[in-house]
């Protein structure tokens, strides 16, 4: 397979967004690759992973962000073409290092491909990153088609060199995580002559930061000439439309969609914006002469909008007077992503024009048939996940322990049990490693009256991301709390890329195991290690660390995930219901396991009245026989 | 058959029942064929459990967006009834055809009791009336006749390839299947893309 390696200049594939990023990589020589996974930005990193050894580059998984732009920029600063890729949230853990680089410069290029997630379909916030770019000084792209998503990439290798600073290139999910057919070129193979050579002693450093700085927007100067010749803007429609588009990214397709649904192409024109900053201004001020209405259409932040109105602004007239419509105007959501509909819309509203949709009847009836059965399907844990197991126990100790203690939470796919499957026992959530954060704080405030026990948890991947500095500060500033690392040896959330405790690389090498258990013992803190399909064990060494007050203490909680066991191979039990036992409703479990526990593998058979196993769905783990008052459900080894 | 441009496709189903391989396997056969191929995919959170759904969009023309625009899929695959029944109401039109799975993944409404999931009849009399053919394949089940519940996906993509809906014919889903599946597995799924092919091929669609 592997074609993003292995598929010859000329043929088309079909890539997701980000494999063709990665492969516009290789066409550009990279060399070196790193990131730290998060939806919806992991295949960059992860497909070029999978092609690193018969690439002769390196790649790899770092363990957070910052340290991935790091490593990457190390690798530009000895010579060698370099990409880095993060989901919003990361560029926000890099940022602190970024707001150096960037008055720091570098050597080979050095691409940093933010994947943005609008409507946060797999996030914990749906921000914008593009600021960053703005904010750093830095260029920015926006591909709008998986063919751009490519050959951009080869591009801001050569701007990222030509400026001598990093290039940032900002997709949306439905460019990184869609799919197209790519056209490709030719690879070009990477740097062999690595060699780290200093001019000056503040070559590598921002220092002296006025003057680094001044230079930084000489560079950004120079970076606008290039965008005004750029053949990723561009401009469809009439001479002179009545409204036009300005647009990029995703945006671009919903735009063209949306003209054509209105049958509005006499009327409206299209912009693209591909280099979204700094903006071409000669470009820019050709193309808004040709009308005096422009609709801002772009996810989330009315970025483009914004800079649209300061460049404007700033020519004092010589545009003409123009009047806005975007985000501002409230003609374009707010929030939230857009699609083709959203955009004939705001279209239509601008223009006077009805959008021609389904029939009336047809919609109403559809509604009518379907209404009463498509009721919202709830995200939960899957047949046999340890972290279902695990917030059972959480909520029998806190219950035992009767302080109306709670739970810290963190980002990972446990981040679920804020929901029923989960049993409501995560009360929090923010950034990675911030309920561990969280529970320091809350673990302090003992002088102002607080008497609640409180349990942190957090995943394997996490500890090692940005929870291990919020334990250091716990232990040292005496907090109270209980930390739980869901530890499943996987970062499973983002789809099963290793990390420093499971023993292997990106590329499958061996390496180290970092053992979670002792790093803690190390740390000089009380650590207890339970297995969490022992439902009684697990509340009992929880509920006896409540109890231990005073200090912080660990409680490890490991199994591997429920999906990587299943691919692992056999499962442990064949389970089934004993129908002599199961008595249903007349039990007075109140169907404890289908109503309470909320397993996938367990359904009710309304014609017999118990409880039954989906045999499609169940993973064998076993562990709602423990949880049954009859003892019906039986698990027999397999 | 039809000769639409762009001819819109939704898959849906509930995370982890197969859904992104089988949206990528047509996607990568037609682009085989020279047709522009766009896949919009529901990923991340939805794959735990959730309702997911692939939208693909072919063309002879040109690219489209990662999006089909309401009411204007033109087939819509199902690998769960409800999930079904969900893609028809937000897609639909009296002209789109369908081609569902019997086999329901309960909802935890249904599961804690809160709700009714419809019966396979009333599943099938709802998806005819709302669509202009439509085909009720009991996948799973021949699944799990031929030893793995994980061949309903490919038994489906074989029914969708047998109700003639895609330019694509058993030809080009051989192809596709001989290049992305390992050689252990290869032979099985040959199997069972043609078993749902001859499924389609077999019946009548329950007619809108």
């Amino acid at each position: 397979m592997a074609s993003i390696a292995t598929g010859k200049a000329g043929t088309s594939e079909l890539f997701m967004g980000n494999e063709a990023i990665a492969r516009g990589a290789l066409e550009a020589g990279v060399g070196f690759a790193a990131a730290y996974p998060g939806t919806p930005s992991s295949e960059v990193i992860g497909t070029l992973a999978e092609v690193a050894k018969e690439g002769e580059i390196y790649a790899e998984w770092s363990v957070n962000e910052k340290v991935a732009m790091e490593v990457a920029a190390a690798a530009s600063f000895a010579g060698v073409r370099a990409i880095v890729a993060m989901k919003q949230n990361g560029v926000n853990v890099a940022s602190d290092f970024l707001m150096n680089l960037n008055l720091t410069g570098t050597k080979a290029g050095l691409v940093i491909a933010a994947c943005d997630d609008p409507s946060a379909l797999s996030s914990t916030n749906e921000q914008d990153s593009r600021p960053f770019a703005k904010w750093a000084d830095l260029p920015l792209l926006e591909p709008g088609t998986f063919q751009e998503a490519k050959d951009m990439t080869r591009w801001a290798f050569e701007i990222s060199e030509e400026i001598s600073n990093a290039c940032m290139m900002r997709t949306v999910t439905r460019v990184s995580h869609a799919r197209g057919d790519v056209e490709l070129g030719e690879r070009i193979p990477p740097s062999k002559n690595a060699r780290f050579t200093a001019t000056s002693p503040v070559d590598f450093t921002p220092y002296p930061v006025p003057f680094k700085h001044h230079q930084l927007i000489a560079k950004l100067t120079k970076v606008r000439e290039l965008f005004e010749s750029s053949p990723f803007n561009r401009y469809v429609g009439p001479e002179r439309p009545e409204l036009l588009v300005v647009t990029s990214g995703a945006c671009w397709f919903y735009s063209l969609e949306a003209v054509k649904a209105l049958n509005a192409g006499d009327r409206v024109g299209i912009l693209k914006l591909g280099t979204t900053w700094p903006l071409p201004e000669r470009f820019l001020q050709k193309n808004l002469a040709r009308t005096e209405r422009v609709l801002v259409v772009e996810e989330v932040a009315p970025f483009l909008e914004g800079n649209l109105k300061e460049f404007v602004g700033g020519q004092m007239g010589d545009a003409g007077p123009l009047t806005f419509y975007g985000k501002r105007s409230g003609h374009i959501p707010d929030s939230g992503e857009l699609n083709p509909n959203l955009v004939a819309k705001a279209l239509g509203s601008v223009l006077d024009l009805e959008v021609e949709g389904v029939s009336p009847e047809y919609v109403q009836k559809a509604q009518q048939l379907t209404g009463s059965h498509t009721h919202m399907r709830a995200i939960g844990f899957c047949a046999g996940c340890p972290h279902r197991a695990t917030f059972w126990s959480i909520k029998n100790a806190l219950k035992l322990d009767g302080r109306d203690g709670f739970v810290t939470g963190d980002i990972g796919c446990y981040t679920m049990a804020l929901g029923p499957t989960g049993y409501f026992q995560v009360k929090t959530v923010q950034a990675m490693g911030s309920g561990v954060g969280l529970a320091c704080g809350f673990g302090n405030l003992a002088r102002t009256g607080f008497d609640q026990p409180v349990v942190s948890v957090c995943g394997d991947s996490t500890f090692f991301h940005a929870a291990i500095p919020a334990l250091l500060n716990g232990i040292y500033n005496h907090s109270n709390f209980t930390l739980m690392v869901l530890d499943n040896s996987a970062t499973a959330m983002t789809g099963f890329q290793p990390h420093p405790g499971i023993g292997k690389t990106a590329t499958g090498e061996t390496t180290p195991i970092v053992d979670i258990e002792a790093l803690c013992r190390a740390m000089g803190v009380r650590v207890e290690v339970t297995d969490p399909f022992d439902l009684e064990g697990t509340t009992e060494k929880l509920l006896d660390l409540l109890r231990d007050d005073g200090g912080v203490r660990v409680l490890i909680a490991k199994r591997t995930c429920g999906l990587v066991r299943a691919r692992q191979g056999e499962p442990d039990y064949r389970v089934h219901i004993d129908a002599e036992k199961c008595r249903g409703d007349d039990c007075g479990c109140a169907r404890l396991c289908t109503r309470v526990f909320q397993c996938p593998g367990l359904i009710w058979d309304a014609e017999t009245g118990s409880a039954k196993i989906d045999e499609v769905i169940c993973s064998g783990c076993g562990v709602c026989a423990d949880i049954c008052p009859a003892g019906a459900i039986i698990n027999e080894a397999v | 058959m039809t000769e639409k441009d762009p001819l819109n496709v939704v898959v849906t189903g509930v995370g982890g029942q197969g859904n992104v391989l089988i949206s990528q396997l047509i996607g990568k056969a037609l682009v085989k064929e020279g047709h522009h191929v766009t896949i919009g995919e529901t990923y991340g959170a939805s794959q735990r459990g959730g309702a997911v759904m692939s939208h693909i969009r072919i063309s002879r023309q040109e690219q489209y967006g990662p999006l089909i625009p309401e009411g204007q899929a033109d087939v819509i695959l199902g690998l769960e009834p409800v999930e079904t029944m969900r893609v028809l109401a937000q897609y639909g039109h009296p002209g789109v055809i369908v081609i569902a799975n019997s086999r329901p993944v309960y909802t935890m409404a249904v599961t804690t009791g809160a709700a009714e999931y419809p019966g396979t009849e009333e599943v099938t009399r709802l998806l005819g009336e709302l669509s202009s053919a439509a085909w009720v394949i009991n996948a799973t089940e021949i699944a799990l006749e031929m030893g793995a519940s994980i061949l309903t996906n490919i038994i489906m993509v074989g029914a969708l390839v047998g109700s003639r809906a895609l330019p694509l014919g058993p030809e080009g889903l051989e192809a596709a299947l001989r290049d992305s599946m390992p050689g252990d597995k290869l032979e099985m799924n040959l199997t069972a893309a043609r078993r749902g092919l001859e499924e389609a091929r077999a019946r009548q669609a329950v007619a809108g």
